[in-house]
């Protein structure tokens, strides 16, 4: 029971990162129908973005609790802003005018464009792992049974309340403004949206800004929470939260994030209960099983196949 | 951005403000990512190297190369493009290249021979020719199953791995070997054993293509490609986690290299320099095996060829353009897609075996993602279904990037820590997206009809009908 709970505290966090990660995929193969395979690398990024505000950070003013507070809060919103741009010039540069093309070729350019970001990050940063100093090591013990106390770190407490309060916003800005309302017209049909004057491209560049911002949230919590990030981290986590995505149905947003809920906790619960080195054999068995027998997921609506 | 250029002659406010931003954006994306590095200190600590330099030409180039593409752009606007039927030159290519690629090819180990010398020649030949001959042969056998039968698989690497490990794991085993020895004598497994194996890792890939055919075949279109995926990546990661079976990332090593039909290359006086009476040196290994990888490539490309013609091959292209319309057609999609993944996955595993008896060492490193994403690039690039398009295509990805290890003399220009090699992905990867942009159906985007009424007529595949894939 004690490691249940410790573990399901642990998936859930890890979740939380899939889920935000996630809903960047599932939002632009709803609007476009495409998998943004450079996803998971703007999320490696982001988390390089954040290693380098919070570097300057600190070693600018020293490493005490307040500034590390501040360093972290800091490197998040920098690190939106700066993945944000990436994903905007990505899809300006490498998608936009593959769209309506040959149904193959965006998927190239985004395998072209994953394997680029990967490489850039080598070349400019170097290939070694990048540690920051630990923070926010703190733990609140919830309560101690049998000699085993399960614990809550401050900085899955961060994370959760970041990525709720995130989720939060997020729904409303999709379900409330009258951008979300262009965004979801965008998914249903993106001629008509145009001919009611909704500036399609502009909507679809938001989205992207908007996927990669999350991803971003993502990227720094990863970050604070492993205290490590390398140039190859990018492809693991992706094809992971585009499970999630598949997993509580594309297109669905709360879909990505219950998929990405559901893929954390199976991940958790298999490294601790069968095997962890079988850990991603089992989210990528799941992908596989998931897309078989639900292609729809678990949110998801069904597709209907038009001759 | 930029709109359309007026009448007179290009708009130079407008170029130079759409250069302006595009260096504004770069050096949003790069102030942080270029303009420092987190680099380790001597105890260990990560610090920052600020490098304003590297940031400012970096912007500086953008600026540049936008300002060049602007004008571009301007110049081609005022000559108005004009919508091409396929050009004559890509259905010759089609027709005479091929033949004239394959003469090349059997006459390049004696051309560099000639050429640079024996000693300078396996670089040539290992590295240039053997290494872009593996990826045409992956290249055409993917093309089985993504060009013909409009199949996105993105894990073609597995049957790579599968042919590879079929052969490494068979060719070093003891019991085989002392069965081998028992039943015909000693020597004769360590001189045949690749030539036994080689069908076998087919077969058994061929199987694996089934296998793992079976579960997608309701899929379609990027969903299957994800599933391939995982695919693959799945055979990888048990590949490194079950330690008795592979060894793990240890890999396996000395695994028997390929004989001349049974004569050894060693300096013994069985080896086949003795037998033929000539000098010993490694190069004749090494064109050897060039000849059996260009072998097995031509096979390939024989195979798919007469098999587009055949019922099986029209019904795969019958697939990739419409599945519905195929099966109200009385189609077996089944065997259809069956059969071009173990045809595919076949050829694979043959690429794979001949690659683990060219390495002698295989581990689960070299079956990454990344090879599937390159072999898939190679397909797509050259222009789906066309064997020539593959040949260009790997040989400007593979061999393009393998050049770039020759261009020591850049160290010159830009100072001794510089390593061209190390932006070889890089640099590949941008030539992903470039040629995406420029030519989205590939380089040779013409399908040559197998069945016709009257007379051929090549028709550009951008006119085709697009299939679900």
């Amino acid at each position: 029971m004690e490691v249940f709970t410790q573990q399901l505290i642990n998936g859930v966090t890890l979740g939380a990162v899939y889920g935000l990660i996630a809903i960047g995929y599932t939002m632009v193969f709803g609007i476009i129908g495409m998998v943004n395979f450079a996803h998971g690398d703007v999320f490696m990024v982001s988390a390089f973005v954040a290693l380098i505000v919070f570097l300057a950070v600190t070693t600018l003013a020293g490493l005490s609790g307040g500034v590390v507070f501040l360093a972290l809060l800091l490197a998040l919103i920098v690190s939106m802003i700066i993945t944000a741009l990436y994903s905007w010039t990505i899809e300006r540069v490498a998608y936009r005018k593959l769209r309506g093309s040959f149904r193959l070729a965006p998927l190239i350019s985004a395998i072209g464009m994953s394997i680029l970001l990967m490489n850039f990050v080598q070349v400019a940063q170097g290939a070694r792992n990048k540690p920051i100093p630990p923070v926010m090591r703190d733990t609140i013990t919830l309560f101690e049974r049998n000699g085993f106390a399960v614990a809550i770190s401050y900085k899955q407490i961060m994370i959760m309340v970041v990525t709720a309060v995130l989720l939060g916003i997020f729904w409303y800005v999709v379900q409330k403004t009258p951008l979300g309302r262009a965004q979801r017209a965008c998914e249903q049909d993106p001629k008509m949206a145009a001919l009611l004057g909704i500036p399609v491209d502009r909507t679809i560049s938001i989205t992207f800004i908007m996927g990669a911002a999350l991803a971003a949230v993502a990227g720094t919590m990863f970050l604070t929470y492993y205290g490590v990030v390398v140039f190859s981290d990018g492809f693991t986590p992706g094809v992971k939260a585009f499970t999630a995505a598949v997993l509580g149905g594309i297109g669905s947003l709360p879909g990505a994030v219950l998929g990405g809920l559901l893929i954390g906790l199976i991940e958790t619960f298999w490294s601790a209960y069968f095997s962890i080195d079988y850990k991603d054999v089992a989210a990528f068995s799941i992908l596989a099983i998931v897309l078989i027998f639900m292609p729809q997921g678990l949110l998801g609506k069904p597709e209907v196949e038009k001759v | 951005m930029s709109d359309p250029a007026n009448t007179a002659g290009p708009d130079w406010g407008q170029i130079t403000r759409d250069s302006a931003f595009a260096a504004l954006i770069a050096f949003g994306l790069f102030v942080l990512m270029l303009g420092f590095k987190a680099d380790q200190s001597l105890n260990n600590q990560l610090v920052l190297v600020f490098r304003p330099e590297l940031l400012a030409s970096t912007v500086a180039l953008v600026f540049i190369g936008r300002f060049l593409i602007g004008y571009w752009q301007s110049r081609k606007v005022e000559g108005a493009a004009k919508k091409k039927a396929p050009s004559k030159w890509a259905q010759k290519a089609e027709k005479y290249g091929l033949p004239a690629a394959v003469g090349f090819l059997v006459a390049y180990p004696i051309f560099i021979l000639v050429t640079v010398g024996p000693s300078g020649a396996i670089k040539w030949i290992d590295n240039f020719g053997i290494q872009i001959l593996i990826y045409i042969m992956l290249g055409w056998g993917l093309n089985i199953v993504v060009g013909l039968a409009g199949l996105l698989d993105l894990g073609y690497v597995a049957f790579y791995a599968v042919g590879a490990y079929s052969y490494a794991l068979f060719a070093t085993s003891e019991p085989i070997k002392d069965f081998m020895a028992q039943l015909i004598g000693e020597g004769f497994w360590q001189a045949w054993a690749f030539w036994i194996c080689l069908p076998v890792a087919g077969i058994l890939a061929a199987f694996w293509g089934v296998l793992l055919g079976f579960p997608v075949l309701r899929l379609r279109g990027d969903y299957l490609a994800i599933v391939t995926l995982a695919f693959g990546e799945i055979i990888r990661l048990v590949l490194i986690n079950w330690v008795e079976f592979s060894n793990g990332y240890a890999g396996i090593s000395s695994i028997p290299r390929p004989s001349f039909f049974g004569i050894p290359f060693n300096a013994s006086d069985e080896g086949f320099a003795a037998k033929f009476g000539l000098e010993f040196t490694p190069i004749y290994r090494t064109i050897f095996l060039f000849y059996v990888i260009l072998a097995l490539a031509l096979i390939t490309a024989a195979v798919s060829m007469r098999l587009r013609r055949l019922p099986v091959g029209r019904a795969w292209e019958a697939l990739r353009e419409d599945e519905i319309a195929c099966r109200s057609l009385g189609i077996n999609t089944v065997n259809t897609k069956l059969t071009a993944f173990a045809i595919g996955a076949m050829f694979g595993g043959f690429a794979g075996a001949f690659f683990a008896a060219r390495q002698g060492f295989i581990s689960p490193e070299s079956f990454v993602f990344l090879e599937s994403a390159q072999i898939l690039a190679i397909v797509v690039l050259g222009g789906m279904g066309s064997l020539l398009g593959v040949v260009i295509a790997s040989i400007m990805l593979v061999g393009g990037v393998e050049l770039l290890r020759e261009l020591d003399f850049l160290k010159a220009v830009f100072g001794d820590n510089f390593d061209p090699a190390q932006y070889r992905m890089l640099i590949f990867g941008a030539c992903m997206v470039l040629m995406m942009l420029w030519k989205p159906r590939g380089l040779i985007s013409v399908r040559e009809p197998s069945v016709f009424l009257k007379e051929k007529k090549a028709v550009s595949a951008d006119l085709v009908k697009e299939g679900h894939g």
